[in-house]
């Protein structure tokens, strides 16, 4: 039989050392008791000794987290490190032999920190058993089911929840005035978890001054380190705050009577920690009270209304004065439900530029971004859009950009949204805008990028390739231009083929180009 | 009026806005010495809950509650009865000060009735925040509601300042919200909530051309817990449907990092036109089980729901509903499925399929196991194969299944 003590309850290094001996000294775990200095041993048997057992001899022991199935960032730093202090350890830990070697999961490691928090006294023993059988298992960790695992990560869960509860439940209050006023709080954590939660507290209240008083251990902040001093009674914390009072007054207002879930909040807030929240008086009394106040509300009839207490003008956007016509469109476009595609979509995207612009951009619909921000092709197209323009000699500033289809037509995925092509009944129903805008500006050339705003432009389904590279001469006297829409460009998989793309994109737009210095000239 | 009075007030009137995270901001604490608070990293804190079963994580006040708005289903409505108070900028960051330093709260939640215009209210609630962080350098957590209207610079200055900005949606579906609240605009409220996305958006881009490049200045920052809405639920005919088909759209146009469901709750001083009766909050519950199906489990907003119904089942939670309709796709065996298809089994969770994957590849899931992987046994076992168990055919075929998670017919009583 192997007796080690250990410092205190939290003392994972003497936990780390005292196991790494034994492991590799070949103590199987039924043959090891662990108690904590100060607690009286109970329920063990008396000393025995293992053979070989003497002074405890680090040096050789090479008790490295290199674990096999852990990448190398997973390591953790559970390794032997001859420079920490050396754990209490009682004589009989056994030496280990010096040759033998082993790895341990850094999860392991993880798992060992926490749980060894566990107030449970049989902990220790419950680490040693899963170290033992990691020696020959080091994938048991991955194990969810093995019930030395399960039984450790349950532990553990209850310390990140008792950690937890401990940073939100908590509770300062106040000694002295600021700027010179102390904060001391009184709490009863259900594990050894202090030391773990105290940083918590230190990096959120950096410029206070403040003390955590338990039974088991208190931390304290000066401004600068974290300090830990022996337990006490709660008579030692002070016992009323001037601000809870108030605090009390939004417990009660916040709560809404007409939706009671007691069970919700008692899943949350068990009553353990209830005798410490001096919001906690007031469930009693709120709960009995709901039920009355909410039947109340709904029998109460409506009351006569006010009359509303409207003090300033109504809310009106000014409209911008010049461009009117263009202006109205704008306007009216707003509210186009001529099809279904509004509703989806964020706003209509109306087309932009100058009233009179000699060209004008026609593409397909307008795209996530473009809809997000009201303004058509300034999203990835719109970039290449306007390098096309750039290398074309073309100013954008001068044309007027618009698309065939105003709304963004889409399906939600996950977190993006899918464009979908607008079908042959939207780009009609859609069409008036494009015809009202010709009609205004008047532009003598128009672009049609893309299949969809080569059907709206020319009124029938056109095939781009086949018809781009001149202009196509309308009835209306306005010329056409049909060329491929930008988009195009970008989904081009094949960087050859990108680029021949892009280059016959830009020689279109020069066509546009020539017609613009030609009309210029003229 | 003293500031107690007005806190009663002010937070009775902020009470039916469901959302009171604290999650998903960046990491700050007050090391420095400068200054007060941090914030967690991951989840948030819910530093008590009240017996409606809510966190509370945040003050969760409105800086008025006087609104020229008359939205029906709101207890702050212009020709509602409530008394009215208004909180200035200094009450505010007081308070929350002083409620932080005893630890009570995560931080700030603020709101407010529109008052003035909507540049006045957002610019107000806007001073609060400001005050907080650059005088107090306060560095816990700041939702702040955006005002639809709200001028950009005003939206970019309250991204500066808060963790989270929020637009409530309010209602599913636009001509509801026409009805129920004349003076507000669905479109309105998606463009702002579009401008928020493109800020959101362009302060990510900008904060990963920094890391690439860590020698520039840092960008701008922008409300790091990104933004989120409300939908009441129950206050108008809007079907589940309906409502997941609003979310799907929501999450997916502005990135939303959550929809909050909030049934529609009685309140005092009613409007006629309003249901007297509260939705059943399991509605609400349902809902956000499906959310949860939408957002975690791979679930599209299109397949939750029974197409016949329009409307989630009480009685169980949806996964189950769902899987009772699809029963060809079962029984499925835990120890070769896919990822995808392990969410889709009742009784699954998250966490539970990583652990499943992790331990299959070393040992076997067999019955036994399951309560260890912290699985419902008689949610799962009608859905799954293990080596030492499988599932008579004639249970997956039969009509009863169904019945064998229907809740049990209840005395009428009251729940004691």
């Amino acid at each position: 039989m192997h007796h080690i003590r250990l410092d205190s309850d939290t003392d994972f290094d003497g936990w780390r050392k005292a196991a790494r001996g034994l492991v590799l000294a070949d103590v199987v775990p039924a043959d090891v008791t662990w108690t904590v200095a100060g607690d009286e041993p109970e329920l063990f048997d008396g000393p025995g000794l293992a053979p070989g057992a003497g002074a405890f001899a680090e040096a050789q022991a090479s008790f490295t987290d290199s674990a096999s199935t852990q990448s190398a960032s997973t390591q953790s730093t559970f390794s032997h490190s001859p420079s920490s202090q050396p754990a209490s350890l009682s004589d009989d830990t056994p030496s280990p032999s010096p040759t033998q070697t082993f790895n341990v999961p850094a999860r392991f490691v993880e798992l060992a920190k926490t749980a060894i928090l566990h107030r449970d006294p049989q902990r220790f023993a419950y680490l040693y058993q899963l170290l033992w059988r990691l020696r020959t298992n080091p994938e048991l960790m991955q194990v969810a089911t093995d019930p030395d695992v399960a039984r450790l990560q349950a532990m553990a869960k209850a310390i990140r929840r008792d950690e937890h509860k401990m940073h939100a439940f908590v509770r300062f209050r106040e000694i002295g005035r600021e700027p010179k006023s102390r904060y001391v709080a009184w709490f009863e954590p259900e594990h050894h978890i202090v030391e773990l939660a105290a940083p918590f507290f230190a990096r959120r209240f950096a410029d206070m001054e403040w003390s955590i008083l338990t039974p088991d251990i208190c931390a304290h902040w000066d401004g600068h380190a974290v300090a830990f001093t022996p337990g006490v009674a709660k008579s030692m914390a002070p016992s009323d705050d001037r601000l809870e009072e108030t605090w009390r007054t939004y417990y009660a207002s916040i709560f809404n009577p007409a939706r009671l879930k007691t069970k919700a909040m008692q899943a949350e807030m068990p009553k353990k920690y209830w005798r410490n929240l001096p919001e906690a008086a007031l469930i009693k009394p709120l709960i009995e009270e709901a039920e009355r106040k909410t039947s109340a509300m709904v029998a109460a009839e409506a009351t006569a209304p006010k009359k509303p207490q409207r003090q300033e003008q109504p809310m009106t956007k000014t409209t911008k004065h010049g461009a009117e016509t263009l202006a109205h469109l704008r306007e009216e476009a707003k509210d186009c439900r001529a099809c279904d595609l509004w509703k989806p979509a964020t706003q209509t995207v109306f087309g932009e530029g100058p009233q009179h612009a000699t060209v004008m951009l026609v593409g397909e619909q307008p795209g996530d971004k473009e809809d997000l921000a009201g303004k058509p092709f300034v999203g990835p197209a719109g970039q290449m859009l306007d390098r096309a323009l750039a290398e074309a000699g073309i100013d954008r500033a001068k044309t007027y950009v618009t698309n065939a289809v105003k709304h963004f037509k889409f399906v939600p995925r996950g977190k993006i949204r899918l464009h979908q092509k607008p079908n042959t009944p939207e780009i009609k129903a859609c069409r008036q805008w494009y015809e009202r805008e010709l009609a205004t500006i008047k532009p003598q050339l128009v672009v049609a990028m893309g299949a969809t705003a080569a059907q709206s432009v020319l009124g029938k389904i056109t095939p781009i390739n086949k018809n781009r590279g001149h202009l196509l001469n309308q009835a209306d006297g306005t010329q056409v231009l049909v060329t491929v829409h930008p988009s195009y460009l970008l989904r081009l998989p094949d960087e050859d083929a990108k680029a021949l793309e892009y280059k016959r994109f830009v020689d279109d737009l020069k066509i546009v180009a020539a017609h613009l210095n030609k009309a210029h000239a003229a | 009026m003293d500031v107690q009075r007005k806190l009663a007030i002010l937070a009775d009137a902020a009470k039916y806005d469901a959302s009171c995270a604290s999650s998903g901001t960046e990491k700050r604490d007050s090391r420095d010495g400068k200054g007060l608070g941090s914030t967690a990293p991951g989840m948030g804190i819910c530093h008590s809950y009240a017996p409606d079963g809510r966190c509370i994580s945040l003050l969760k006040v409105l800086l008025t509650n006087a609104c020229n708005y008359d939205c029906l289903y709101c207890v702050n409505r212009a020709s509602s009865n409530v008394p009215r108070a208004r909180f200035t900028v200094d009450e505010v960051v007081q308070l929350t000060l002083d409620f932080y330093r005893r630890n009570y709260i995560e931080g700030l939640f603020l709101s407010s009735g529109i008052i003035r215009s909507a540049d006045y209210t957002m610019e107000q609630v806007v001073e609060v925040a400001r005050r907080l962080r650059e005088e107090h350098h306060f560095r816990g957590y700041i939702h702040l509601k955006t005002i639809p209207e709200a001028d950009d610079a005003l939206i970019a200055k309250a991204g500066r300042y808060a963790d989270r900005l929020s637009i409530n949606i309010e209602v599913p579906e636009e001509n509801s919200l026409a009805k129920l609240a004349p003076e507000k605009d669905v479109r309105a409220i998606r463009r702002t909530m579009g401008r928020l996305r493109l800020r959101l958006d362009e302060a990510s881009e900008a904060k990963a051309e920094a890391r690439k490049q860590p020698s520039r200045a840092r960008p701008p920052r922008f409300a790091p817990a990104g933004q989120s809405t409300q939908m009441i639920v129950g206050a108008d005919s809007a079907t589940d449907q309906t409502i997941l088909d609003t979310s799907a759209n929501l999450y997916g146009s502005y990135n939303l990092k959550r929809v909050y469901y909030s049934a529609f709750s009685p309140i005092p001083d009613s409007s006629r036109a309003l249901p007297l009766q509260a939705p059943p909050l399991v509605r609400e519950h349902r809902l956000y089980q499906a959310d949860w199906l939408m957002r975690f489990y791979g679930f599209g907003a299109q397949e939750i729901i029974d197409p016949s119904v329009g409307m989630l089942s009480l009685e169980m939670d949806p996964k189950l509903a769902w899987a009772l309709r699809h029963r060809e796709r079962f029984p499925l065996d835990v120890n070769r499925a896919s990822r995808e298809d392990l969410l889709r089994v009742p009784g699954f969770g998250r966490k539970a399929v990583d652990r499943i994957i992790d331990t299959r590849r070393h040992s076997a899931i067999r019955s036994a196991d399951l309560a260890k992987l912290h699985i419902p046994r008689n949610k799962a076992l009608p859905f799954i194969v293990l080596p030492d168990h499988r599932p008579p055919t004639s249970l997956l075929d039969g009509a009863r299944l169904a019945e064998r998670f229907r809740p049990k017919a209840q005395q009428l009583g009251f729940g004691f």
